[in-house]
């Protein structure tokens, strides 16, 4: 049993270096593997190639490593908070709250401006990240407020979904409204990606995550607790509500912060921690914490190289791919789980 | 003795306090549970079983009066400390996957594990002592979503052990159980609360066996508060006669049992053998019929000492019937 799971987290981080040199190898410039690794561990090579690798290939697959893992992780929180298999980072209007928070500037400003902010670069961009982080925090402050209200998950979770549902009409309302250009440029935003994140970006999201990540580890012993329901989480000794909070708190401001740096990402949140269930066979957050941060990265690698596959070129929105392979996974997972319920 | 007072009651009232309303579910509670006793309280649905049991677990306020346990107000209580005082055993069905039974009841561990929640060497033989005292160590590897009703009960028993607590509250852990795993759980907890001097206290529909096995009852009618005392005490003063007859159901005072009562339509005298005799009358009695040596009627009922009954009405030649069908469907019923 034991064994197990150390030979699992052994194959997943091998497959996360795995992954993550094959990022640094694929795309539409075919360089030899000697050169990577050259560029990576600073030896002298081809300036474009270095070029290539350093500033476009490197932080695109740090960037997919770090989301696929706090998505994971605040995927994982959320299921085990809602005792519901379909909660994920999109559940509760975070990432619609983040794509509001978008929306308005890149939609409103064209139209009140002038000027379209999708269109001044980098300037744009860390504005289009604020507006995410801004949005994406309104919603949650929202739903915590309401989780001290009102005493059911399921509430809740209605309630979060709803929030996500006005988010989207209001987005709608918009778009309808706005230059079409602006739109075009929302649309991609929406879509998804890695590589949006540019140069000195992507360390303060590095950064971040790497704060966030370790804290959201402390939280095993209470998510093993809200396991057992309210009742004989609060009998152990464990204050429910302030737990349920903090819980949401961290994975909300997880979601918030991946989303506002890469865009509303599906299916990885929901899939990953389902997917480890399956292998690990048990529900103790002290092995299915490491286990989804692992898979989550492992699995947001793989994505963002089917996006880059050669012959895709210009690369598929990793939305898709998050959503092509996240959905069988999902389905087999509870199609499995379904059969095994009655296997004994 | 091991009899100690561990939960003193005064004037409690129970119930739910809204924005502008208070609903009073009973008030005026004043009693003790002791160690060392199963105390089954009994009560019809709606008389605020749960909304006691509640209350005394520290889940929702008291609306009145003073909870002391262990001789400190209940109040006063942290979370964590609480935790190691009172173990619980809950209705609500846990949808738990992929947890083994070693695992949940280790769960009962918390209150004394660190920061992660790991086990120590120390847990873990506690979480085996627990397993071995419900018996339930060959389920130890099983997952608890394969269990039956009855195992997953004794599981939440093992580890409301594992977290040591003087005192256990169950919220009707024999709901939805058999017949005979109903049995097992209440003299399991008999067993436990008389041997590890625990104070185990419980609700249950299951009248005629909480009557059997509790050493105490807590009778609890709405806006009648709640009547406590040994089952024998309570059938003798003529309290359980009053509190759950009602048209069909009659105490019988010689067992201290209660009896289905149907309305009846005719007599019959019995004599013969007492077993026998005993046999006829319950079929009797089933079918409308009063039955029994003391009754007066012209129809006549005797147990031959070989077996089989014969039957006398008024002058009429005896019939015999060899089996109990037989006997009814000569009486035309």
């Amino acid at each position: 049993m034991k064994r197990n799971v150390a030979i699992w987290m052994i194959l997943l981080a091998a497959s996360i270096l795995l992954l993550f040199f094959a990022n640094l190898l694929l795309g539409s410039v075919a360089i030899p593997a000697a050169s990577v690794w050259k560029a990576i561990s600073g030896g002298e090579v081809d300036l474009i190639w270095q070029n290539i690798i350093l500033k476009s290939r490197f932080p695109q697959a740090l960037t997919a490593l770090v989301a696929g893992a706090g998505l994971a992780v605040a995927g994982l929180q959320m299921q085990t908070v809602f005792r519901n298999p379909l909660a994920g980072p999109s559940v509760l209007g975070v990432s619609s709250g983040a794509s509001l928070g978008v929306a308005f500037v890149v939609l409103l400003s064209g139209r009140l401006g002038g000027v379209a902010l999708s269109s001044i670069g980098y300037m744009g961009e860390v504005a289009m990240t604020m507006a995410a982080i801004i949005g994406a925090m309104a919603v949650m402050l929202l739903i915590v407020y309401i989780a001290q209200k009102v005493r059911g998950n399921v509430t809740l979770l209605i309630i979060g979904v709803m929030i996500g549902y006005v988010a989207t009409a209001i987005i709608g309302v918009l778009k309808f409204f706005s230059a079409e250009e602006d739109v075009r440029s929302y649309v991609v935003w929406g879509l998804g990606s890695f590589s949006r994140v540019s140069g000195g970006q992507v360390m303060t999201f590095v950064i971040i995550m790497a704060v966030l990540l370790p804290l959201s580890m402390f939280l095993v012993k209470i998510l093993n607790l809200l396991l057992l329901g309210d009742g004989y989480a609060r009998n152990l000794g464990l204050n429910v509500r302030r737990a349920r909070m903090t819980v949401i708190l961290c994975a909300g401001v997880l979601v918030a912060v991946v989303t506002a740096y890469c865009g509303p990402i599906s299916f990885l949140g929901l899939a990953v921690p389902h997917l480890c269930r399956g292998i690990f066979k048990t529900s103790d957050h002290r092995t299915l914490m490491p286990a989804s941060l692992l898979a989550g990265s492992a699995l947001a690698l793989l994505c963002n190289l089917i996006a880059r596959m050669p012959g895709f070129e210009g690369a598929l929105p990793v939305n898709s791919v998050t959503a092509l392979i996240g959905a069988p996974v999902v389905a087999a997972v509870l199609y499995k789980r379904r059969k095994e319920d009655y296997a004994e | 003795m091991k009899h100690t007072d561990t939960i003193a009651i005064k004037d409690l009232a129970i119930g739910y306090s809204g924005k502008n309303s208070v609903k009073v579910v009973a008030k005026g509670i004043t009693d003790t549970l002791r160690s060392g006793y199963l105390t089954c309280l009994l009560g019809e649905n709606g008389a605020g079983k749960s909304t006691l049991l509640r209350t005394l677990a520290g889940f929702q306020p008291a609306l009145g009066g003073e909870i002391k346990i262990m001789g400190k107000s209940l109040k006063q209580y942290r979370e964590r400390e609480l935790a190691t005082v009172i173990g619980v055993v809950l209705t609500e069905r846990t949808s738990l996957q992929n947890m083994t039974v070693e695992e949940l009841v280790g769960m009962g561990r918390s209150p004394y594990t660190g920061f992660w929640g790991r086990l120590s060497a120390g847990d873990r033989e506690k979480v085996d002592y627990a397993m071995h005292q419900v018996g339930i160590q060959p389920l130890a590897g099983r997952m608890v979503q394969n269990l039956s009703d009855g195992e997953r009960q004794k599981v939440m028993i093992a580890k409301a052990l594992a977290q040591e607590t003087p005192v256990i509250f169950l919220d009707e852990p024999t709901a939805f159980l058999d017949y005979p795993s109903k049995v097992e759980i209440l003299h399991l907890l008999h067993r436990l609360a008389a041997e590890m001097s625990k104070t185990i206290f419980l609700s249950t529909h299951d009248l005629e066996l909480a009557l059997q096995m509790a050493d105490r009852l807590w009778l609890m009618a709405r806006g009648r508060g709640v009547v406590a005392g040994t089952p024998e005490d309570l059938a003798m003063d003529g309290t359980l006669d009053g509190f759950f007859t009602r048209k069909g159901v009659a105490f019988e005072k010689v067992t201290g049992l209660y009896r289905v009562e149907p309305e009846y339509h005719d007599k019959i005298r019995l004599k013969g053998d007492a077993t026998a005799c005993a046999m006829a009358a319950k079929a009797l009695r089933r079918n409308g019929i009063l039955a029994g040596d003391d009754v007066e009627s012209d129809v006549t009922v005797e147990a031959l000492p070989a077996g089989g009954y014969k039957i006398s009405k008024g002058g009429a030649n005896a019939t015999l019937a060899v089996t109990m069908s037989e006997l009814l469907e000569l009486l035309q019923l």
